[in-house]
């Protein structure tokens, strides 16, 4: 069964205000990704990659198509809908952690939780228990993560995006700023959540994580527009 | 589940000037929407038109299924401090700053029937709990408070009854940037725990992007463009949204 349907999508973007230049990111996008599928995209900076991740995500407006995840047509989809899609089935590690200023990492963890109407304490100790998988070290779990460091903070987003058990997971490039050991309960992670049938899409330039857990690579010159 | 509040082609004229024209809009529980737009652009009007302070020259407004503008003066007052709220962006035009703090939030509660003192000052000292103001000020009066107590305390005094729908003009405005965040995390706390929906007027897109689930943007009096919020501020579609979010300074 397919979790995701992108079928035609093109994406442009119009800079009105520096000459109304329009630019064309990609164009007649189709692909599926199947329940407990890994695919990978591939490309140099610039092909499009995070553009298509953000596609998904509902952050980008696509200009034609349609993109089809758990149920909810993203590009054509009410605010609600998308924010429905979000909390309830599809997470989405991005490389960068974007919270409130002065939230301790353990509730900007046990967050995503929270919304979905789980328990307090349960969320907590889910929280706990990941932070403590990806060794942050339990005196910063009070502390807010906008001061950690690149790796603390990418493991913090990746504590948040694998705290619930989603059908669909978009990863920018997890195992990028850690070192051998975080990089391999990264790995696990995601095969945990493969095994669940979460469809995953991803974008890795690690090779080897790459080869260990995408099923299948797409490159984006496909699309080019 | 149905709209909590409908909004079909309001609009608001200064005589011959247009203040907000053809808005239209579905609000649902639990959402939270942002409007924002430069000074002038007619999101204050709009806001005083949809929270009753103003009366809009055309258009329909509808809570829960009940016609708002047919409504009469004292059932539209009395909408207006149970199932509705509103935070004004200066403390003072919300707060009763001869009354002391307790005082403030007691009065919300008589207001809808409660009579029995020991349970009023209970709550009120909840409420000055949830916002984050020690118990033993509860007798002080606001002129007392630091600026972001003050707007602590008229939060508590309008969510103290539990309303379905908050108004918030600027809340944040008037606020130094170390008491904004925390302000902004209190409020989007108090949001999800109760369930609330909320228009919030401001100018800073920082501010949206934290509470607002959506983004209504205006210009001249009219909706240049609305979507999820984040979608609205990574990928503006509009000439003038792309002029707003590119002028914002980084720091």
């Amino acid at each position: 069964m397919n979790v995701i349907e992108i079928s035609n999508v093109s994406k442009t973007f119009t800079l009105h205000n520096q000459g109304a230049a329009v630019i064309p990111v990609m164009s007649d996008v189709s692909l599926s990704v199947a329940a407990g599928e890994c695919v990978g995209l591939l490309g140099a900076s610039g092909a499009g990659k995070s553009t298509l991740m953000r596609l998904l995500w509902g952050n980008y407006l696509a200009a034609s198509g349609q993109i089809v995840i758990a149920g909810t047509d993203v590009a054509k989809a009410e605010p609600r809908e998308i924010l429905a899609l979000r909390r309830d089935r599809m997470a989405y590690v991005s490389q960068f952690l974007r919270v409130v200023p002065r939230v301790p990492t353990l509730d900007v963890v046990a967050e995503p939780l929270l919304v979905t109407g789980t328990p307090e304490d349960q969320a907590l100790d889910a929280a706990r228990a990941l932070l403590t998988r990806l060794r942050i070290p339990e005196r910063l779990w009070s502390l807010s993560p906008t001061t950690f460091s690149g790796g603390e903070q990418q493991r913090v987003n990746i504590a948040r995006g694998f705290i619930r058990q989603v059908p669909v997971m978009l990863l920018d490039e997890p195992t990028a700023s850690l070192d051998a050991t975080n990089r391999e309960t990264v790995l696990s992670l995601i095969e945990e959540a493969k095994a669940r049938g979460t469809a995953i899409v991803g974008i890795f330039h690690d090779e080897a994580a790459r080869d260990r857990v995408c099923d299948r690579m797409i490159e984006m010159e496909r699309f080019a527009a | 589940m149905k709209p909590l509040f409908t909004v079909r082609d309001l609009e608001k004229r200064y005589g011959s000037r247009i203040g907000c024209t053809d808005v239209s809009f579905d609000l649902w529980p639990g959402e939270v929407m942002g409007i924002v737009g430069e000074s002038g652009s007619g999101k204050s009007t709009l806001l005083s038109c949809l929270a009753g302070h103003m009366t809009p020259d055309q258009g329909q407004v509808h809570f829960d299924g009940r016609d708002v503008l047919a409504m009469s003066e004292p059932e539209r007052r009395f909408l207006a401090r149970t199932e509705w709220a509103f935070v004004h962006q200066n403390p003072r035009d919300g707060l009763r700053m001869a009354v002391s703090a307790g005082g403030n939030v007691g009065e919300r509660l008589m207001a809808v029937g409660a009579r029995h003192y020991g349970n009023i000052r209970e709550t009120a000292t909840d409420w000055l709990g949830r916002v984050e103001i020690a118990s033993d000020r509860i007798d002080d009066r606001p002129s007392a408070f630091s600026g972001g107590m003050q707007q602590r305390l008229q939060i508590a005094r309008n969510l103290v009854t539990g309303p379905r729908l908050v108004f918030m003009d600027e809340p944040t405005g008037g606020l130094d940037v170390s008491v904004q965040a925390r302000l902004l995390d209190l409020l989007r706390g108090l949001v999800r725990k109760m369930g609330l929906s909320a228009i919030i007027v401001t100018h800073d897109l920082a501010v949206v992007r934290l509470l607002a689930d959506r983004l209504m943007v205006m210009k001249g009096g009219r909706v240049v463009e609305q979507g999820l919020t984040d979608q609205v501020l990574d990928d503006p579609q509009h000439p003038y949204t792309q002029l707003l979010v590119s002028s914002v300074l980084q720091v």
